[in-house]
């Protein structure tokens, strides 16, 4: 392993010596690895100093760019996904450890859901997403009232036991369901194609389908939260609670409609990320500890804040896993452990 | 009500005392692997009950226990279980110290995440450096053995080693929570800020008792790897933080007694749905019942296991006992 990175090293010098705008090693593309959910890069370089460099150098400008669109898009996803959950956690104080299993359930849907509705309406993309999102309000509303609304008044531990309860019933309803199997989903034949991206990569639309869906959302939220009514209440109910209940807001209704979106928010990202990401047993699972990550980094309650912490994952999570592909993992949690020791309440603290 | 409450400690103990002479070797085996969780169970009781910190990165300790264990035993004879055990709760306090150095800077759920992102740190170390033998861990060729007189190697050595060692801590753990420094921590637990004001000087007590839980979680980790025989990352990975969580709050919160009842009962809830001789084919999907059974134990006991004979009590004479408070600390 050691002696391979010397190896590059000194190859890779040697070839900067000469030309400095020689095309990259066939080496230096990343390829396209179906190891990570989101289908980022895998890179070859080891983690020092001098291949660091060197590898920024190599890296041409359409690699850089598509990393960069990667790291976008897979910090949009996280973004939604968070979002709900730092929606829930602000608002209703409830840790929700079952949130990656909605998104979870989200892929699912996406994948059993298709040939449904090709069956009965006649197929259709953005259909099964808007059934898939109508289930999931559905599903959130019901869970709320069954499982959490009798829970406000307890401690936060019980809700964690609670909703690690929950994730089991889910994995294993899947797995009853389902399968244990991995499944693909193919995108819409209209969303199928590549462009172009310089003379030699493409980079598929879907993709950037998906970073549109997320801004989209995004955009949809910012407008729901500072411009309408119920998102005065969502804001003020995260200030304080006790102050709205006694200006006359029914904070059991808010508490579920907030609880409902967070969850078809959850959902829809599932639904969106599966073409890309595959649909496996325990994708929940994985998700769910990074989106605490940004909800933390961010601010708890902070919608502003998870934005930021997920864009910022994604790019050192991307980048990490091309130019530090072996400390890649640990890249995010440093990046935690080193923001929470700056600021001990997240970027922006909510409340 | 008191008396009851050191009573049923007792007989817990004196039943796993003379538990092997009745049982074959399955039993032996999955009672000292239930022993050890219950170990690690309790030292995460110390810091989530009785200071009031959650710690969702337990496993590190535990983990960095057994991998300690492994590493030094030396690799042409059985090592010395003296010499292993110092070593390996040395290693486990020793990370307790930095991490909780920085990660006592925050608060609340933030804190929760600090110590994630420790242990995840720990996790990758062991799984993506050739120190750890990476995913497949590394096996204890030879278990530890003290002279002649303790070979670890034999099962009903270790059932009896893990037992006192237990029982050891739970009576060290008990005496802590009534000495001056315990009562401390209680009091960081209900207030801190009034704490501070009455002149205690809290990062102190409460780094001390971080890194006196990571020490004893490290004593599980231990525990562990002289028991399995081998050490893989999963045991540093977040699951299992997340499973010695649920294991104290099923037992109740606030009792070092709920700590011992859950980790007995998480265990043998997973032995009851994992068997084939009960739900057959369906064992398979044994996480369905564990689930459920979560969910509805929530529903049902808002103390946790620990507090149901006084939720009886409660039911049959209408009358709510006095709120746990400070006395309840076994």
């Amino acid at each position: 392993m050691w002696r391979s990175r010397v190896w590059l090293t000194r190859h890779a010098a040697a070839r900067c010596e000469c030309d400095p705008h020689a095309p990259p090693l066939r080496g230096s593309l990343p390829p396209k690895g179906a190891k990570f959910p989101w289908g980022g890069p895998a890179g070859i370089f080891g983690p020092c100093a001098v291949v660091f460099c060197d590898q920024l150098q190599t890296m041409n400008l359409i690699t850089f760019l598509i990393q960069c669109l990667n790291a976008l898009q897979y910090g949009l996803l996280l973004f939604l996904v968070a979002s709900g959950l730092t929606l829930i956690f602000g608002i209703m104080g409830v840790i929700n450890l079952a949130h990656g299993s909605f998104y979870m359930i989200g892929a699912y849907m996406a994948f059993g859901l298709a040939p449904l509705v090709a069956g009965t309406l006649g197929g259709g993309f953005f259909a099964t997403l808007l059934i898939g999102v109508v289930l999931a309000v559905l599903l959130g509303y019901v869970l709320e009232w069954a499982f959490f609304s009798f829970l406000y008044e307890r401690e936060h531990l019980q809700q964690v036991l609670m909703t690690y309860g929950l994730i089991l019933v889910f994995e294993e309803c899947r797995s009853l369901l389902v399968g244990d199997d991995v499944h693909g989903v193919t995108p819409p034949d209209f969303l199928a194609g590549s462009l172009p991206l310089g003379d030699m990569m493409t980079y598929p639309v879907y993709r950037l389908f998906i970073s549109g869906v997320c801004l989209a959302l995004a955009l949809a939220m910012y407008f729901v939260f500072s411009r309408t009514r119920l998102g005065m209440m969502i804001r003020a109910g995260s200030t304080n609670r006790e102050m709205v209940q006694s200006l006359g807001i029914d904070i059991k209704f808010l508490y579920r409609v907030v609880f409902a979106a967070g969850v078809a928010i959850a959902v829809l990202a599932g639904m969106v990320a599966a073409p890309v990401s595959s649909v496996y047993p325990g994708m929940g699972n994985s998700v769910l500890i990074v989106c605490f990550v940004v909800v933390v980094i961010g601010g708890i309650g902070s919608i502003r804040g998870a934005l930021l912490a997920s864009l910022l994952i994604g790019l050192v999570d991307t980048f990490g896993k091309v130019l530090l592909p072996q400390a890649a993992g640990v890249l995010v949690y440093v990046l935690m452990a080193l923001i929470l020791l700056w600021k001990p309440d997240g970027l922006f603290k909510a409340g | 009500m008191n008396q009851f409450r050191y009573l049923f400690v007792f007989l817990v103990f004196a039943g796993l005392a003379v538990f092997p002479f009745f049982s074959g070797q399955y039993g032996v085996d999955l009672a000292t692997k239930i022993m050890v969780m219950a170990l690690f169970a309790l030292s995460l009781e110390l810091l989530v009950g009785g200071t009031g910190l959650v710690c969702f990165g337990h496993a590190a300790f535990f983990g960095i226990g057994a991998y300690a264990t492994v590493l030094l035993s030396p690799s042409d004879g059985p090592g010395s279980v003296l010499w292993l055990l110092v070593a390996s709760v040395l290693a486990a306090a020793l990370y307790a110290l930095v991490v909780g150095a920085l990660s006592l800077r925050t608060k609340g759920v933030y804190f929760i995440m600090v110590t994630l992102a420790f242990a995840q740190m720990a996790y990758y170390v062991v799984h993506d450096t050739p120190l750890g033998g990476g995913t497949d861990g590394i096996y204890l060729l030879m278990k530890p053995v003290l002279g002649d007189v303790l070979d670890l190697d034999k099962a009903n050595a270790l059932y009896g080693f893990t037992l006192a060692c237990l029982a050891a801590s739970f009576g060290f753990l008990a005496l802590l929570g009534r000495s001056r420094f315990g009562r401390a921590l209680a009091g960081i637990r209900v207030n801190e800020q009034r704490m501070r004001a009455t002149g205690f000087s809290t990062y102190p007590y409460k780094l001390a008792a971080f890194v006196i839980s990571g020490a004893m979680a490290g004593l599980a980790g231990f525990l562990f790897a002289v028991k399995d025989g081998t050490v893989n990352p999963e045991l540093i990975s977040w699951h299992l933080s997340g499973e010695v969580l649920i294991m104290i709050i099923l037992g109740g919160i606030g009792h070092l007694r709920g700590a011992l009842i859950g980790a007995f009962a998480f265990a043998l809830l997973q032995e009851f749905f994992k068997s084939e001789v009960v739900f057959g084919e369906f064992a398979k999907h044994w996480h369905l019942g564990l689930g459920l059974t979560i969910i509805a134990s929530v529903a049902l006991l808002p103390r946790g296991l620990v507090g149901v004979p006084a939720q009886i009590r409660e039911r049959l004479l209408g009358v709510s006992s006095a709120k746990g408070g400070d006395d309840e600390s076994v």
